[in-house]
């Protein structure tokens, strides 16, 4: 197992807080003959700051991870802290304030609200909690996604890029303190799509009245995705197996053609 | 592609059974209906052959055609010759009187409102054809003025066994000689002799049907001969009618022709089948308004559930456009997509038949329930199932429901193969522009019906006053999604005010798919619209017996029975002598018949005429004496009559002729159209018998308890002061609405389901987006505010909608009929406010299962849902 950054236990030195940390993560699905184990004892430190990329073969648990991170799935045992919270106990009232506060998200598709405008979309979980939106950050966030003439727009009025442009900026919008992504692009073309990355690039590495400085996750099996990251986290049958830092796409699809290569059966 | 259609159907049973549940409820009425009135013609038929004989010699004219004998009689020297007649096996004559009341041991009068309370002598004799007919079948004929014989239910109700004393109150009786008056009459000695009768003998026979068949609630006292010609004859050796029975091997016909020859004038033989054809069918025609009402609501049932079948077609249809694509990508052709969609209905159609018809069976017999609380005992007759009943209900349940979801079904024709292979599949629709021209036109249509219909003099007002309101309602439905938009947009920025984001995104929603929002409403709409009319109806209907009865009302108190059916004379005299009371004015109605139709003729004392404040538009009111008739001005125009006309009717004594002296206008106090002399009355062969009383006093303190003494004996007949009296008239009225208001409830449940099914299958349709909703933080109970509120938006649309037309409907109806004696047009504004405020519970309660369904979403799998 690949060595995981340092203990936040270790007093001495203040790192920052892990924006969100996962302990012995375990999940199964079926039983019997069927029993597929999802998540196998992960265990991983997302730190915060940064932009994270979670790869494997499909079946790995690489969507199974994020969904648990995200409060959208309970794992069998171990644990899951967004920021200092503990969240696999948490009833689902609390879950829901957590991720209407502390997380945001992007899906591969059917992020808006087909109703709601661009605007309105963007503010949706703020409205929902009964908050108006931080305005510089707001004003920051929009002009960063770069839609500022399509606010009033509804969501079949714009391009699939825009689309997943305004789910950005919904994720970013409220300031959460982890953003996850799954397959943000993998319904774009390979244009949009790389307007989709550079904004996410540029909300974690621009200054924080630039709408910078957020924390990422994406879920991606695209090494062009992944070679957008600072770090690439690869799972196989539900283990941490890999990991790069600063990726580029050459050794991303290193690591890939060896987790596809078949291995001897037991 | 027949499986497919199965399948398909298996996948979604709980949102099609919704959609059945209204065609369950419509085939139910119709079913019910069909049972109920063919169980209602058998259960008369059996009665009333099972009560007459082979032949029925009876007086021309016979029985008045309330069903009370006249007062003329059959001597029974006539029933000597009769017995000689060849063919005739035995002879019995017969003592009849209505309005024989038997009071139960706890002081009540066993009846109900319709059928009547008879008494009579017990003979014994056998029906026609030889059915055994009544019998007794405990204890033994009455003997002597002290014993009676009931019939079994009428016993049972009273709560009576053979051996007890029962009352009896013959409130038609001739009165009786003191002296000769039977029974005894405890604690009320020295009685005047015209105080009325109450009589107390002793149950001594239970009479019954041993092969079957029940009095269907009349109740029936039987005297023996002397004792019933003494009490409802004055004594006389006569009898009302008299019964033939056939020797063996002789037919009705034979025998009937037999009787003839040796009939005096004046009096007719029948055969018995003729006879109880005859009652049977008088019964059946007061009935038969029922079976056109149930069946009208079945229709309303019906139409509010093709809408609901309509939207949930479309929905299911809008879903399935990606599976239905496929289908067609592998090679289905339009015709056999569209057909899969059809196939999906019929058998629903067969499902929602079948269901509805148990429920039909159900239904039938809370109506015999309802009738027996009525006094209509129809128990001892099984239910009929005849064959149209199961024709009908199938042929209606499936034709509704394929003809309801053809719309739908062939939109999916429009779906093209390349379809399968897009994320988002929009079925192609037509144009809402058209949609609501083509609503404009027929709700413009149906109000030219409507107009036709109350205002013209056109044949079938009420056909054409139907489908115009249908028209309307239909048309109104149809325009209603483009109608609806202003409204829904208004509530929209409201509903964004107040409940912040959750408000908005729930009038987004009700905006989102403006036709699906409009049809939900509809359905509610127009169960409410209807409720309205009728709320109209029924208000103006009271405030006009209150105006009448405040314009009309003369004297001091009135006194009648419950429901205005005849008393004894018995009971006028007796207060004439209450100390106070200055004059006894009597009324009397009696049916009789002109040019072959029924009417009404009523008569008064001509020196009565001038209390009465009737108002003579010409001739003059003291025209009226024995040979002459005031007629009431609507009738008189109707008929086209003029002072000075002769009026013939058909008199139990023949053929009378009366000369018009006066037009009056109308007025209430006068029941009937024609009024003539008491004399004129009785010497046409009526039996004397007062139906209303109205009593001038001199106002003195104590002069209703002095008078209310006088009838304390009987439950049946009341004084009432104006106050009273204008109570008791709007009673049946507030009866009749209640009546209506709780079968107008069915279709308000049907559109409430309507609503349920709506939204159910809106978010299924949207679990997506629901999903992505959850995962970026609405709470549950922010879900189910956002589709509770959606709910109430659609309800509170439909009512809105229906009130207004309710109104509309309402006012044009009461418009028409305002000279017909409801001249006062009265809006129940608070009513309809409580219908408003009905269509929030209803949206509530309405969103209640959807909402947990949202709430309890699976977040996970809602995004992940394809």
């Amino acid at each position: 197992m690949t060595a995981s950054p340092p203990a936040p236990s270790a007093e001495i030195v203040p790192e920052p807080l892990p924006a969100a940390r996962v302990r012995h993560l375990t999940k199964t699905y079926g039983t019997g003959d069927a029993l597929v184990t999802a998540l196998d004892d992960v265990t991983l430190d997302l730190a915060a700051g940064e932009f994270t990329a979670v790869m494997g073969p499909s079946g790995s648990g690489k969507s199974t991870l994020m969904h648990c991170c995200a409060a959208l799935d309970t794992a069998d045992s171990g644990q899951v802290f967004i920021g200092d919270q503990e969240i696999t106990r948490l009833k689902d009232k609390a879950l829901t304030r957590l991720r209407r506060d502390e997380i945001g998200f992007v899906f591969q598709s059917f992020n808006l609200v087909p109703t709601l405008t661009a605007e309105e979309n963007i503010k949706l979980p703020m409205a929902i909690a009964g908050r108006s939106p931080d305005r510089a950050w707001y004003d920051a966030v929009v002009a960063t996604v770069g839609l500022a003439d399509r606010l009033s727009h509804k969501p079949s009025e714009l391009s699939g890029g825009q689309q997943q442009r305004v789910a950005v900026a919904r994720a970013l919008a409220s300031r959460p303190r982890i953003v996850f992504a799954d397959e943000p692009t993998g319904n774009l073309d390979s244009h949009s799509g790389a307007e989709v990355l550079e904004l996410l690039r540029r909300s974690v590495d621009a200054p924080p009245e630039e709408g910078g400085g957020q924390t990422i996750v994406m879920v991606t099996h695209d090494p062009v995705a992944a070679a957008w990251t600072d770090r690439v986290v690869f799972l196989g049958d539900g283990k941490v197996v890999d990991e790069l830092r600063s990726p580029t796409r050459e050794q991303v699809l290193d690591v890939m053609n060896r987790l596809a290569e078949p291995r001897p059966t037991a | 592609m027949i499986r497919a259609a199965l399948k398909s159907l298996l996948g979604r049973k709980v949102r099609l059974l919704m959609s059945t549940f209204a065609i369950v409820l419509g085939v139910a009425f119709v079913a019910g209906t069909l049972i109920f009135s063919d169980t209602l013609n058998r259960s008369f038929t059996a009665l009333f052959s099972s009560t007459v004989g082979d032949v029925v010699v009876r007086p021309e004219g016979g029985t008045t055609a309330d069903g009370s004998p006249s007062s003329v009689t059959l001597p029974a020297s006539l029933l000597e010759k009769l017995r000689d007649v060849p063919g005739a096996a035995r002879v019995d004559g017969n003592v009849n009187a209505i309005g024989v009341f038997v009071v139960s041991d706890e002081g009540k009068v066993v009846s109900g409102f319709g059928p009547p309370a008879i008494g009579g002598n017990w003979t014994g004799a056998p029906a026609g054809h030889g059915l055994e007919g009544m019998a007794i079948v405990e204890g033994h004929e009455p003997h002597g003025a002290d014993e009676v014989a009931l019939d079994q239910r009428t016993a049972e109700r009273a709560g009576y066994d053979v051996g007890d004393r029962v009352t009896v109150i013959p409130s038609t009786a001739m009165v009786p000689d003191t002296s000769e008056q039977p029974g005894e009459q405890p604690g009320q000695p020295g009685q005047p002799p015209a105080e009325p009768t109450r009589l107390e003998p002793t149950l001594v026979g239970i009479i019954g049907f041993p092969s079957g068949g029940s009095l269907n609630g009349a109740t029936f006292a039987a005297f023996d001969t002397a004792t019933a010609q003494q009490l409802f004859l004055g004594g006389e050796d006569a009898y009302s009618d008299a019964w033939v029975t056939a020797a063996d091997g002789v037919s009705q016909e034979q025998l009937r022709d037999a009787v003839a020859a040796e009939l005096p004038d004046g009096v007719e033989a029948v055969t018995g089948d003729h006879a109880s054809d005859e009652a049977a069918s008088d019964l059946l025609k007061a009935v038969s308004f029922l079976t056109t009402f149930l069946l009208i609501f079945a229709g309303i049932a019906l139409v509010v559930g093709a809408f609901l079948i309509v939207n949930t077609f479309s929905i299911l249809v809008a879903q399935r456009s990606r599976e239905l694509a496929l289908l067609r990508a592998l090679g289905a052709s339009k015709r056999q997509v569209t057909w899969s969609v059809q196939l999906e209905a019929f058998v629903l159609g067969v499902i929602g038949a079948t269901v509805g018809l148990g429920l039909g069976v159900l239904l039938a017999m809370g109506i015999r329930a309802l009738f027996a609380n009525f006094g209509l005992d129809l128990s001892g007759q099984s239910l009929i199932f005849a064959p149209r009943t199961f024709v009908a209900s199938y042929a209606v349940g499936i034709i509704v429901t394929m003809a309801a979801a053809w719309l739908p079904a062939r939109r999916t024709g429009r779906i093209a193969p390349v379809q399968a292979l897009r994320d988002d599949v929009a079925l192609p629709e037509a144009s809402l522009h058209r949609r609501f021209l083509a609503g404009l036109v027929l709700v413009g249509a149906g109000l030219v019906l409507l107009w036709l219909g109350l205002f013209s003099d056109l044949p079938h007002g009420g056909w054409l006053t139907g489908a115009g309101v249908l028209a309307i309602l239909l048309g109104v439905a149809g325009a209603s999604p483009v109608l609806s938009r202003p409204f829904l947009a208004v509530v929209r920025t409201a509903y964004a005010r107040l409940f912040g984001t959750v408000g908005l995104l729930a009038g987004q929603n009700a905006l989102r798919n403006p036709r699906r929002t409009a049809a939900t409403a509809s359905a509610l709409m127009i169960g409410l619209a209807l409720a309205c009319t009728m709320a109209i109806v029924g208000d103006s209907a009271k405030a006009s017996v209150d105006a009448s009865i405040e314009e009309n009302f003369v004297g001091d108190f009135i006194v009648s029975n419950v429901i205005g059916s005849e008393f004894t004379p018995a009971i006028g005299d007796a207060m004439e002598g209450v100390d106070g009371v200055e004059r006894v004015v009597r009324e009397r109605y009696k049916q009789t018949e002109r040019d072959g139709d029924r009417m009404a003729v009523a008569a008064v004392d001509p020196q009565d005429v001038g209390r009465l404040e009737l108002q003579a538009n010409d001739g003059a009111l003291d025209g009226l004496a024995d040979g002459s008739v005031l007629v009431q001005q609507s009738w008189a125009d109707d008929e086209d009559v003029a002072v000075g006309d002769d009026l013939t009717f058909e008199m139990p004594v023949g053929e009378r002729t009366y000369r018009v002296a006066g037009i009056v206008d109308d007025n209430p106090i006068v029941v009937a159209p024609v009024l003539m002399t008491l004399t004129d009355l009785a010497d046409a062969g009526f039996t004397a018998s007062d139906n209303v009383l109205i009593l001038f006093t001199d106002g003195s303190p104590g002069v209703q308890d002095r008078l209310d003494a006088v009838v304390a004996d009987l439950p049946v007949v009341t004084v009432k002061d104006q106050g009273e009296f204008a109570q008791e008239q709007r009673e049946p009225i507030d009866q009749f609405v209640l009546m209506i208001f709780a079968l107008l409830g069915l279709a308000l449940v049907i559109a409430v389901l309507g609503i349920v099914n709506t939204l159910a299958l809106s978010v299924i349709e949207r679990t997506r987006e629901v999903g992505l909703l959850r995962a970026i933080g609405v709470s549950r109970r922010q879900l189910r505010w956002m589709i509770t509120l959606e709910s109430v938006l659609i309800a509170v649309l439909g009512a809105l909608l229906g009130v207004a037309l309710g109104i509309g409907f309402g006012v044009a109806l009461m418009y028409a009929v305002r000279d017909q004696g409801l001249e006062v047009i009265s809006v129940p504004f608070g009513q309809l406010g409580v219908f408003l405020g009905l269509s929030v519970v209803i949206g509530v309660l309405a969103a209640v299962f959807p909402a947990r369904r949202a709430a309890r979403l699976d977040v996970l799998r809602a995004i992940a849902t394809e």
